[in-house]
């Protein structure tokens, strides 16, 4: 098949000396940087995007590739050996494995949310091959009227469904559109948003943006709230199943693989939902519901298998559509426009090579994932005592640094330290922070595809849903516009009906 | 919580719908000012766009005061190491931003092995860090370290400044 050969040429590009170590690096940063308190994948390839520019792209997206699922596993050691979760995906994983590490279980916990990641991983990233190119066969086919509707679900999906305030969502996304704006316009060549400074008119650069809000903000927001008790760890030798743990594993982890990948691939799919849904469906298939609460190990390998397979699904539609659903790949995204890349169903066709390299280089990042976590267990849990003086400080001066080599201009480093306080009065006051970067990289594009919609239709709105597959999004638009009224109706007339999901979950009523 | 702190918290949290309000008028304003004769084209032009964002932060400035007069609440975002227990601690963030602006200030004039030990070194003394030498020591290193190696292995010239020739 085309795929299969296409498949293997990534591997040939991937297995390079060069490209290999690439990779290695990529997959040991992503832990450490995964395990350590306050930085996630996010934040990582947002602080290496100015380093890889020096970089073969393919280089670079081959380290990403590694960063990305490294940083997903490294999360979910830090809350099993911890307790607190650092990123609202690995909550679950921290309900039953911090448990199971209590009661001297550290290393099952430790064992099964590594080869559960792996195994989700590899079929994540087999389904990821397979369903990104049918996606992107579909996709040629589409105008702009159905981009513009395709970029607008994504937005407000993203912005409606995550996070428990829709109207805090919706004030961070009109912040992120409103810095999307600054520069030239492209097509009439005016200045907006720009106060005359000549500095602005080439617009703000995604990477100082990115590294503001994820890094400088973050370091000046737990500076302020800095934990005065230190946290216990629990310690951990090397991990390891025994055979009844093998047992009660391997079907959760398939389960929390089902789950896991077509969440991902949604436009708002995230993690949280098909984790917390992974983990109720262990608790009632389980042969042993006592357990849970006290340490079941089916109540890791299941959200961690879903965690990571979502993680592979949320690659389907960057990269066959361009549309970025969570933080890591937002960013991502804003690299391949850095390399001069445009992202795009057009992306198979126009850089296959690169493509192809970066999903054979997710197989081959969970291989080493595994081959190298396993040993390294304890290693990684001693990261965690890293003083946090050292960490934190580590983080301004390499944003900093990262940031004022993008231009060399220490005109960017005001603007990172402007947007750096914008991104601690935001997690002080519960906006959450992607729809803020989408609204920055999508804002945008967004914009293009509208105007070049009616630039087609001669100015006639009706243009916007000339093309079938448009008006379904906006029904879907609207469906998740008004779920919440939908919701509150059906509550009341059942009240008895107890929810098994949180409030905020209900996305998981519009998956079809 | 007592009453008295979400009181005050309240009140704080009305800054962010005043921020919104202001950005919303701002990017109006802004676009308002944009003289763009109409054309066949380009029949959104430059002006659409902006202002649906302006009025977009207007809508949530608003919503955002109502939400937050009745009682609303933004939740802050915990995290590892994260304590919410107590206020925000200004005696460390404040002399952390000294210690990035006064990067910002020397970077250009005295080149980035000095404003990056400064920034490295003064976030550590503002972090809580009472290792002075040691943290010195290790501030310098890391800043000639970052400096050759940006400068062999990526072919970036961060600026030599004041150490222009030495290095």
């Amino acid at each position: 098949m085309d795929v299969w050969s296409s498949l293997m040429d990534g591997f040939a590009t991937a297995l390079t000396p060069m490209n290999f170590l690439y990779a290695v690096i990529g997959v040991i940063l992503g832990t450490a940087v995964g395990v350590l308190p306050g930085l996630g994948p996010a934040m990582t390839v947002a602080l290496l995007l100015p380093v890889t520019y020096a970089l073969e792209p393919t280089s670079a997206f081959i380290m990403f590739a590694g960063i990305y699922y490294g940083g997903m596993y490294g999360g979910s050691t830090t809350s099993i050996l911890l307790n607190t979760p650092g990123e609202s995906s690995s909550v679950v994983t921290a309900i039953e494995g911090n448990k199971m590490a209590k009661a001297g279980r550290a290393a099952q916990a430790l064992a099964t949310a590594a080869i559960g990641s792996f195994v989700a991983g590899t079929i994540g990233t087999t389904l990821l091959a397979v369903c990104a190119p049918i996606v992107v066969q579909f996709a040629v086919s589409l105008g702009s009227p159905s981009y513009f509707a395709i970029m607008l679900l994504a937005l407000l999906a993203v912005t409606a469904v995550l996070g428990s305030s829709r109207l805090r969502g919706f004030a961070a996304l009109a912040l992120g559109l409103a810095i999307g704006l600054v520069g030239i316009d492209s097509v009439t060549g005016q200045r907006r948003l720009t106060f005359g400074q000549p500095l602005l008119a080439d617009g703000l650069d995604i990477v100082v943006v990115a590294v503001a809000i994820f890094a400088v903000g973050e370091a000046l927001w737990v500076a302020a709230h800095l934990r005065r008790t230190p946290l216990h760890v629990i310690p951990v030798g090397r991990p390891w199943m025994g055979k009844k743990d093998w047992q009660r594993s391997w079907k959760p982890w398939l389960r929390g693989t089902v789950f896991g990948f077509p969440f991902g691939a949604l436009p708002a799919g995230g993690a949280e939902i098909p984790t917390f849904l992974s983990y109720v469906t262990e608790k009632r298939l389980s042969k042993h519901p006592e357990e849970f609460g006290k340490g079941a190990i089916e109540g890791v390998a299941g959200p961690e298998a879903a965690n990571n397979a979502a993680a592979a699904g949320t690659l389907t539609p960057m990269l066959a559509l361009g549309l970025p659903t969570n933080a890591t790949a937002a960013v991502m995204l804003a690299a391949f426009t850095g390399y001069g890349i445009q992202p795009g169903p057009q992306l198979f066709s126009s850089e296959g090579p690169l493509v192809w390299a970066l999903i054979a280089s997710l197989f081959i990042g969970n291989l080493l994932l595994l081959l190298i976590n396993l040993p390294l267990a304890p290693l990684w849990a001693k990261l965690l005592q890293l003083p946090r003086p050292y960490l934190y400080a580590g983080i301004l001066f390499f944003a900093t640094l990262g940031a004022y080599s993008v231009n060399l201009q220490a005109f960017d480093l005001v603007i990172l330290l402007v947007l750096g306080a914008l991104g601690f009065m935001m997690r002080r006051f519960g906006l959450p922070v992607l729809p803020l970067i989408l609204g920055v990289i999508l804002g945008p594009r967004l914009e293009g595809q509208l105007r070049k919609t009616l630039q087609l239709s001669a100015g006639d709105p009706a243009g916007l849903w000339s093309e079938p597959i448009a008006v379904g999004i906006y029904i879907i638009i609207g469906l998740i516009l008004l779920w919440p009224l939908a919701y509150k109706l059906i509550r009341r007339n059942r009240p008895q009906n107890s929810s098994l999901l949180p409030a905020n979950s209900g996305a998981a009523d519009y998956s079809d | 919580m007592s009453s008295k702190t979400s009181g005050l918290k309240g009140r704080a949290e009305l800054g962010v719908a005043l921020l919104l309000g202001a950005a919303g008028v701002l990017v109006f304003l802004d676009a308002n000012g944009l003289s763009t004769p109409y054309s066949h084209t380009d029949p959104v032009g430059p002006k659409t766009v902006p202002f649906i964002v302006a009025g977009l932060l207007v809508v949530c400035a608003v919503l955002l005061a109502v939400n937050v007069l009745r009682g609303g609440k933004g939740e802050a975002e915990g995290g590892e190491d994260v304590e919410l227990g107590h206020p925000a601690d200004w005696k460390t963030v404040l002399p952390l931003a000294g210690a990035f602006i006064l990067n910002i200030l020397l970077i250009d004039w005295a080149g980035w092995v000095i404003s990056g030990t400064v920034l490295f070194w003064g976030s550590l003394l503002a972090l809580g860090s009472r290792h002075y030498v040691r943290d010195g020591i290790i501030s310098v290193l890391l800043s000639l370290l970052t400096f050759y190696g940006f400068y062999l292995g990526l072919g970036i010239a961060l600026p030599a400044g004041l150490l222009e020739g030495i290095l």
